[in-house]
């Protein structure tokens, strides 16, 4: 016979996400019943988006240490050197859910939540990315969506005042149901004076700081952690809302505060609230901690311990500070008008005693809350291996201008101009390139400095179902790529792993296949994994997302007079290509625009070409030789030559010859290419350089004129590639203007 | 010269301002906190910069123009000195009644962030004096609230004046007559939309921003 306390039945533990066993060793660790309090904290901590239970045993195979790597995973972010004693933190994480249901707070809340994470470590924020997936571009609800989540993203970062400097949004029916809002931060700190959850010791007391405790967000950690079905906008209370005012004033205050010598440890509220900032800090200290509830700051009126514990209120943090330094955070959280109370203390029992009105209400080990929360080793299996498509597989088009006009002017490739012109990309005077610059990776001064941190997202969905291990060394050698061809070091990804439902062994197979690729490129390109977030349950009615492991790569610019953009072709530049062409068509952007199909092999990464191509154009861009510089990847050495036509405003004549059928030369996606502009003096050099390094370097065309051509036909005119390319999404947008709520 | 940037809760720009600020000064300004009651000794120049003072909530600027520092600002105006106000300091500025007009939502309702072009009017202010002969320039814009207006009679006696400073090249926003810049009778407090702190690098949004602080200095 199940134990249960009084109140509490099965359908209640059901409610709270905890299946029959998971409450039985809750009965077990406890050596009682739960009371309401207890489950509900539980119920958070063993969530999907807590615990990372069913990815946890997969998240091990990423390499996470290297001689740059300050701090790996298992903090609020993850640090890296950059040297000159100076450290860049930084991270990704989803706010999927949420921003389906309710698009402006779910995306304010989702860059609000990240930038925490980055200044909670003493790290002041110096850029944001955005890493979008939406459904079909026609689908009924996308351009609501799109509208609410560019004006949340916007209306919280704006305010901030902290660039958004980068980013990607795609389109496609997979994400219908389930739309992906994965938001980056990157931030600067001293490299000896970051800041940890762990440090804390008993006999020091807690600080609340930030906002008032409210009702919003119960429940948001459980939300996050389940499939969606017809009733999901019933969860929009579920939803937080953001004060990006006070978000302002909490990285203010708290930098104030990491500049005295007073904290011992800290951590911001973020999923799961008041529950997992307290724990997190008490288990890694390996310490208890008592919190009386009446002390924290209040927004409604008779808030129970439960709702308080379980509130996700947003731009909260808390501190543990060392003894006798209260004052300290008292006068700085004043100043800026924040609310600032002692609410507990640490103590050395190892349990957390919750005290409500004179009584004792949670009374429970900390270890199994963190330690033993369940860790399932989910079956699956991978997808059967697709055969790889070749040019010569795909009838030929009759007209390739026409071809590349339909392929820049899909939903992906268009211009986001509409988006990114609604984020401040220049606050802060650091912005060197970012979404409107023609640079493969946003890049931001290291303030005071010639030096410059690149920054870029990437991942290529439909390869990753194709394949999941090759589309996610893909992913990881594309966000690689993206910095080399800026002229960086790369040094360390992010990851955000947004999957569908992963007790379906076929989707946790996609997770599985994804994370190993993704090791396997992060080892041999010596980019390990500093940080990151798992958000499964992303399907509704049973349709899940496609396989979407988005990475959030981080180089740096030794020196920022020696980098390189696709922007600067000059009339008379040889245009070269590095790497070899063999027309690999498979799950290419060609097959589903122009064929209307996605089948076929992933394109095949090999990472040692990939890593030779990618070092000998880095030495190409410090060499100064390069007017212009882009990586080939959707769309083939075709797109990649329009994106730098359209950037450079010169046009590309450009020849091809051999057996290749000119559809694959054009449109192939074969892996670990770049498009070289160079006046005639300074290509003669690049190829005798690559003759001598066996770097695969070819003459693929001359700039000049206002077209695109191949072979003197095939003519695409710029001004109308331009126009179409820039029209798509604001004509979409405009079709029904939709005002942002 | 010795200048001051006004630190309201929510401006973003200030450390912007302060850089550009010492950059072309040589002498970093005092940032001054929104609850003091007086400029320090001896300021010459002052700045508002950008943000979101309070959040814009209840109106842009409009809490921050009853904030503790503004009675030394009105009269550190009066006294003829120059003060600046860029962005949501150009909000301040019309919400004191420092400068005439209003700044509306844009026009399309959207933020928007851009390096703009813009069009020196008047290059014999002090704030524009080093333009020499220079007319156009490209300095970038981000704002919601940019939109500017105020009622025929006031647009025919500022731009009879010689009040309208700036004008947008492509008017971003919906401003009466492509307004960006006013500058009040005295010729001394100017307010503008555009963010000529953000364009004082060949690195970060070109350079054209910086004859704007070389004319300041020029008059000192």
């Amino acid at each position: 016979m199940t134990q249960y306390a009084d109140g509490i039945t099965a359908e209640i533990v059901k409610e709270h996400g905890l299946s029959e066993d998971e409450y039985a060793i809750i009965l077990d660790r406890m050596g009682r019943a739960p009371n309401m309090n207890e489950l509900g904290i539980f119920s958070v901590m063993w969530s999907e988006h807590c615990s990372y239970k069913s990815s946890r045993i997969h998240l091990g195979k990423f390499p996470t240490t290297g001689e740059k790597v300050i701090q790996g995973p298992g903090e609020n972010a993850g640090v890296i050197d950059i040297g000159d004693g100076q450290a860049c933190i930084f991270k990704m994480e989803s706010h999927n859910h949420p921003s389906y249901i309710e698009p402006y707070q779910g995306a304010a809340t989702g860059v609000g939540g990240i930038l925490r994470d980055v200044f909670t470590m003493g790290a002041r924020p110096i850029a944001a990315l955005n890493a979008l997936r939406f459904g079909a571009h026609d689908h009924p609800k996308t351009r609501q969506l799109v509208s609410g989540v560019v004006a949340g993203i916007g209306g919280y970062g704006n305010c901030v005042g902290v660039p958004t400097v980068g980013g990607e949004t795609n389109f496609h029916e997979g994400y219908d149901g389930n739309i992906l809002v994965n938001a980056m931060a990157v931030g600067l700190a001293d490299a000896d004076k970051i800041f940890y959850a762990r440090g804390a010791e008993p006999g020091q007391p807690i600080v609340y700081v930030g906002s008032k405790t409210g009702r919003d967000g119960i429940h948001g950690a459980t939300m996050a952690s389940a499939e969606f079905d017809d009733e999901s906008e019933e969860k929009r209370p579920t939803v937080q809302v953001g004060d990006p005012f006070v978000e302002k004033k909490l990285i203010e205050a708290c930098l104030e505060l990491m500049a005295t010598d007073a904290i011992a440890a800290i951590q911001d509220m973020g999923a799961a609230g008041l529950t997992s900032s307290s724990i997190e800090m008490a288990d890694k200290g390996g310490i208890g901690i008592t919190l009386d509830m009446d002390k924290v700051p209040q927004r409604e009126t008779n808030m129970t311990t439960y709702e308080m514990m379980l509130s996700e209120s947003q731009e909260r943090m808390l501190v543990i500070m060392k003894p006798g330094r209260e004052d300290v955070a008292m006068r700085i959280f004043k100043k800026w008008e924040l609310d600032v109370s002692v609410i507990g203390q640490t103590t050395d029992t190892g349990r957390m005693v919750l005290t409500h009105k004179g009584d004792v209400v949670c009374d429970m080990p900390i270890a199994p809350l963190a330690d033993d929360a369940p860790k399932y080793d989910r079956p699956h299996f991978a997808p059967e291996a697709r055969a790889q498509i070749s040019a010569n597989d795909v009838a030929k088009p009759a007209h390739m201008g026409n071809v590349l006009l339909a392929l820049m002017t899909s939903p992906n490739m268009a211009s986001k101009a509409w988006i990114w012109s609604q984020y401040d990309r220049h606050v802060m005077a650091d912005t060197t390139a970012s979404s409107e610059d023609p640079s493969d990776a946003a890049i931001v001064r290291v303030h005071g400095t010639n030096k410059g941190i690149a920054i870029t997202t990437d991942c290529t969905p439909r390869y990753c179902f194709a394949d999941p291990f090759e589309g996610g060394k893909q992913g990881v050698a594309e966000a690689w790529r993206n910095l080399t061809a800026a002229g960086a070091d790369p040094i360390a990804i992010t990851d955000c792993l947004n999957f569908g439902n992963p007790e379906r062994a076929e989707i946790m197979g996609q997770f599985v296949g994804c994370v190993e690729g993704m090791a396997e490129a992060c080892r041999a390109l010596n980019f390990p994994v500093v940080s990151g977030n798992v958000s499964l349950y992303n399907e509704t009615n049973g349709i899940a997302i496609p396989p979407t492991p988005a990475v959030g790569g981080v180089g740096l610019i030794p020196d920022l007079d020696k980098r390189a953009g696709f922007g600067g072709m000059r009339t008379g530049d040889i245009v070269l290509a590095v790497g070899d062409t063999h027309g690999v068509l498979g799950a290419s952007l060609y097959l589903r625009v122009i064929e209307e199909r996605e089948d076929g092999g992933s394109p095949p990464v090999d990472l040692g070409i990939e890593k030779a191509n990618g070092d000998f154009v880095r030495g190409q861009i410090r060499s100064g030789r390069l007017s212009a510089c882009h990586d080939m990847s959707d769309g083939g050495l075709a797109c990649a030559a329009a994106d730098m036509a359209l950037a450079s405003g010169i046009g590309i004549k450009l020849a091809h010859e051999g057996k290749l059928p000119m559809h694959g030369f054009l449109f192939g996606e074969d892996q670990a290419r770049y498009l070289l502009a160079a006046d005639k003096t300074d290509a003669i050099a690049i190829l005798q350089d690559a003759k001598a390094d066996g770097i695969p370097v070819q003459v693929v065309g001359l700039a000049g004129g206002d077209a695109i051509s191949v072979n003197g036909a095939h003519s695409l005119d710029l001004v109308k590639l331009r126009e179409a390319h820039e029209s798509w999404l604001p004509d979409l947008m405009s079709a029904n203007e939709i005002a942002a709520e | 010269m010795k200048s001051a940037v006004i630190v309201f809760p929510g401006s973003n720009c200030d450390r912007d301002a302060h850089d550009a600020i010492e950059r072309v000064t040589g002498r970093a300004p005092d940032m001054v906190w929104h609850q003091d009651t007086a400029l320090p000794e001896g300021t010459e120049f002052v700045m508002i910069p950008g943000g979101f003072s309070y959040g814009d909530y209840l109106r842009c600027g409009s809490m921050a123009s009853r904030s503790n520092i503004m009675p030394a600002i009105i009269s550190h105006a009066a006294s003829g000195a120059p003060i600046l106000g860029v962005c949501n300091g150009f909000q301040i500025l019309t919400e004191s009644q420092l400068l005439p007009g209003a700044l509306m939502r844009n026009a399309g309702l959207h933020f928007i962030c851009e390096k703009s072009p813009l069009i020196v009017e008047n290059g014999n202010t002090r704030f524009t004096s080093a333009y020499a002969e220079r007319r156009d320039l490209i300095i970038p814009i981000a704002h919601h609230d940019g939109n500017y207006n105020a009622d025929e009679n006031t647009l025919d006696r500022i731009e009879g004046n010689g009040q309208i400073v700036f004008r947008y090249g492509r008017n971003p926003n919906g401003s009466a007559r492509d307004i960006a810049g006013v500058i009040n009778e005295n010729g001394n407090v100017m307010g503008m939309m555009p963010h000529p702190e953000r364009a004082i690098d060949a690195k970060h949004g070109g350079t054209d921003g910086l004859a704007l602080f070389e004319s300041l200095l020029g008059r000192a």
